[in-house]
């Protein structure tokens, strides 16, 4: 009897080498399937046989396998306590479909939300979509359902519908994975929205990091074309810009100009690409959408915490032992993730940090462990939970370094239209320079000139450049035109206040 | 220096003619076939688009993906983000500071961020990178 064995084609399984182990088993005579991902990262590459899983594998491990010796079995994949444990609404084929197969893909479900929305109406879509509470998961966490509501009642001949799939932040991977593993969904989703705006064109903005979700994206876009028709949608390509994931920036990479920042208002909904009326939207939001309206509002809205309803797919990363994608619904605390279903540091060590967010994100400590996972919970302890990324540090991080890198990294990314971002930046990078090396700070030749009179002469103290970088955020945080200058004091005035040790101030100055 | 011959890049202008936003998959498609942008076809796509030579300039070198010189070296991406800092990649990378064969590029992030150390070359990623098995991955690209 041949065996089948499923293996993912994911850019993650294969960087950890999944092809091989796929040519070992079809060497080996079993029919071999390549599908999407289940998410349990640290298993990768996992091969699934009859609904067991295997992993992590290598070639040399697939004999073993077969003849069922292997030390590297996981049992039912379903039933593993890291599936067990989640409410996977948008990932809810991950691990069971081949990503291009629209047979797969309709077994699954597939079409039952644009099916249901064409049934119902533009309005329709729109009330069901309002009433899901579903939140733009892109990290400013604002209703789609607004967004919509305006895009589909400015008057205009010509409308769009764009995904943003720039996913630069660190610690993120869930965009790619809905690409790459489920592309259909997002395509469905984007349907439904053009359905309900009245838009007949839509762009996926996708990163140049990931080619992976690019060729799968294009794929599936051919195949899926007569579905979707008369909505056309083309798939485009960043240029290595990270700030090109805020909004309007993206529109103008787009139109095919420098990724710069526009100033708001007019919104993007009112005048967007091309100045037309435009819904821009994260994957993960588009890919929530065909859920919603095939079980109902009511279902997704049922789940979830607070303001923030039905479920997010969460992403383990950095130093942690059990790293992927986690959908569940919002309220589980920080520390249920990190410890519980991360199972801590893969290291070992003790957690010493917490980025969540991505690169504009807080650093938390362990004492933000009660946190819920909510975008309020998350905003009124000084941090924010953005696209879900969660990067695990271990006690060997030096945060101080950390803070240095935010500043340096929104350096590099500033698009350079306004000058807190530009220049702010640069600077932080050299007082916390300066913090690190407590060297303090002399005056330079121009400030020593005779008619420098407002000037100081003398050094500056590490208290003094401690004060300086604290101005210097709240500069950046009020005078930014965007979020990049706006949050990069998220990241560097936490480490600041909860890793003081770490700037060379003793521990109870952390109080404040 | 001339970077290849006119009727290429017009064959390319011809495919994007009539593409809303085009510049951006004009000088993707530029780089992938050619390896680098060079200045000398700056005014022939300004021409097309019906833009300034500083409008196709501009965008250019606002984005770090596109080079207006062919790379020296081969290329290897090595990620510096965040999620594979706290899996060590800076002690990976001091220890390759001094490679010369190959140019250790970074990249912020690959979406892999649970199992890096991770790098990039050509169209192949790789994942948890230990100093063997990036040594290795130099050799094979040097
Ligand atoms: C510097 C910066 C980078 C951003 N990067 C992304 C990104 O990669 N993906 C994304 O969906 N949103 C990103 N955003 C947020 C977008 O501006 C915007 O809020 C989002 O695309 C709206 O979609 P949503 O409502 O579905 O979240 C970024 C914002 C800023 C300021
Ligand atoms: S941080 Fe390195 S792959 Fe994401």
């Amino acid at each position: 009897m041949t065996r089948t064995v499923r293996i993912s084609n994911d850019a993650l399984a294969l960087a950890c080498g999944a092809d091989h182990v796929a040519a070992a088993f079809a060497a080996a005579g079993c029919v071999v399937e390549r599908v999407s991902s289940w998410g349990m990262h640290w298993l990768e590459p996992l091969a699934e046989i009859a609904g067991e899983g295997f992993g992590p594998l290598t070639a040399d491990d697939v004999a073993a396998v077969l003849a069922g010796t292997s030390a590297l079995g996981i049992g039912a994949i379903a039933a593993h306590p890291f599936i067990a444990r989640q409410q996977r609404f948008t990932f809810a084929r991950a691990g069971q479909t081949r990503p291009l197969s629209l047979d797969d893909y309709a077994a699954h479900g597939g079409w039952a939300g644009l099916d249901a929305a064409r049934r119902i109406g533009p309005d329709g879509v729109i009330g069901e979509v309002t009433r899901s509470g579903l939140r733009g998961r892109g990290g400013a966490g604002f209703p789609a359902g607004i967004k919509w509501t305006t895009v589909a009642k400015a008057p205009a001949a010509r409308k769009y519908v764009v995904c943003n799939a720039d996913e630069g932040d660190s610690a993120t991977f869930a965009d790619r994975m809905v690409m790459e593993g489920d592309p259909f969904g997002l395509i469905e989703g984007m349907a439904i929205a053009a359905h309900a705006v009245g838009a007949q064109m839509g762009y996926i903005y996708v990163r140049s990091e990931y080619p992976h979700a690019i060729a799968t994206l294009r794929g599936a876009l051919d195949l899926a074309a007569p579905i979707i028709a008369p909505f056309r949608i083309e798939v485009r390509v960043g240029a290595g810009s990270y700030v090109c994931g805020e909004e309007t920036a993206l529109l103008n990479s787009l139109e095919g100009r420098r990724g710069e920042v526009r100033a708001k208002p007019p919104l993007p909904a009112i005048e967007g690409l091309f100045g037309q009326p435009t819904v821009v939207n994260n994957v993960l939001t588009l890919a929530a959408v065909p859920w919603i309206m095939a079980h109902g509002s009511a279902a997704y809205a049922a789940v979830g915490y607070g303001r923030s309803r039905g479920t997010m797919p969460i992403q383990l990363a950095g130093n942690v032992r059990y790293g992927g994608l986690f959908e569940a619904g919002f309220g589980m605390t920080l520390g249920e993730l990190v410890m519980e279903i991360g199972g801590g540091t893969a290291s070992g060590r003790p957690v010493h940090a917490v980025q969540v967010g991505g690169p504009l994100g807080a650093y938390h400590t362990p004492a933000d462990f009660h946190l819920p996972f909510d975008y309020e919970s998350f905003a009124a302890a000084d941090g924010l939970i953005g696209h879900a990324g969660i990067t695990v540090f271990d006690d060997s991080a030096d945060m101080s370094a950390q803070a240095r890198f935010a500043m340096q990294f929104c350096a590099v990314e500033s698009c350079g239209k306004c000058t807190p971002c530009r220049i702010g930046s640069t600077r932080g990078v050299e007082v916390i320079d300066r913090i690190r090396a407590r060297s303090g700070r002399g005056a330079d030749p121009v400030e020593s000139l005779p008619q420098m009179h407002n000037a100081r002469k003398g050094g500056r103290s590490l208290a003094e450049d401690i004060t300086l970088l604290e101005d210097l955020c709240e500069t950046m945080k009020f005078g930014s035109l965007c979020a990049l200058g706006g949050f990069t004091p998220y990241p560097v005035l936490s480490a600041l206040r909860n890793f003081p040790q770490d700037f060379g101030l003793p521990a109870a100055a952390a109080a404040e | 220096m001339k970077m290849a011959p006119d009727s290429d890049i017009d064959d390319i202008l011809t495919e994007h003619a009539g593409r809303e936003g085009a510049l951006l998959p004009i000088l993707h498609d530029i780089q992938a076939r050619f390896g680098h942008v060079g200045e000398a076809v700056i005014p022939t796509i300004a021409q097309a688009l019906n833009i300034s030579r500083a409008e196709v300039h501009g965008v250019i070198s606002f984005y770090h993906d596109f080079h207006t010189t062919p790379p020296r070296l081969p290329v290897i991406k090595l990620c510096r983000a965040e999620s594979c800092q706290a899996r060590g990649v800076e002690a990976l990378a001091a220890a390759f500071a001094d490679e010369t064969r190959v140019s250790i590029e970074p990249v912020y992030c690959l979406g892999l961020c649970s199992v890096g150390p991770n790098a990039w070359v050509g169209d192949q990623l790789y994942a948890r990178l230990t100093p063997e098995r990036l040594a290795a991955l130099v050799e094979q690209v040097a």
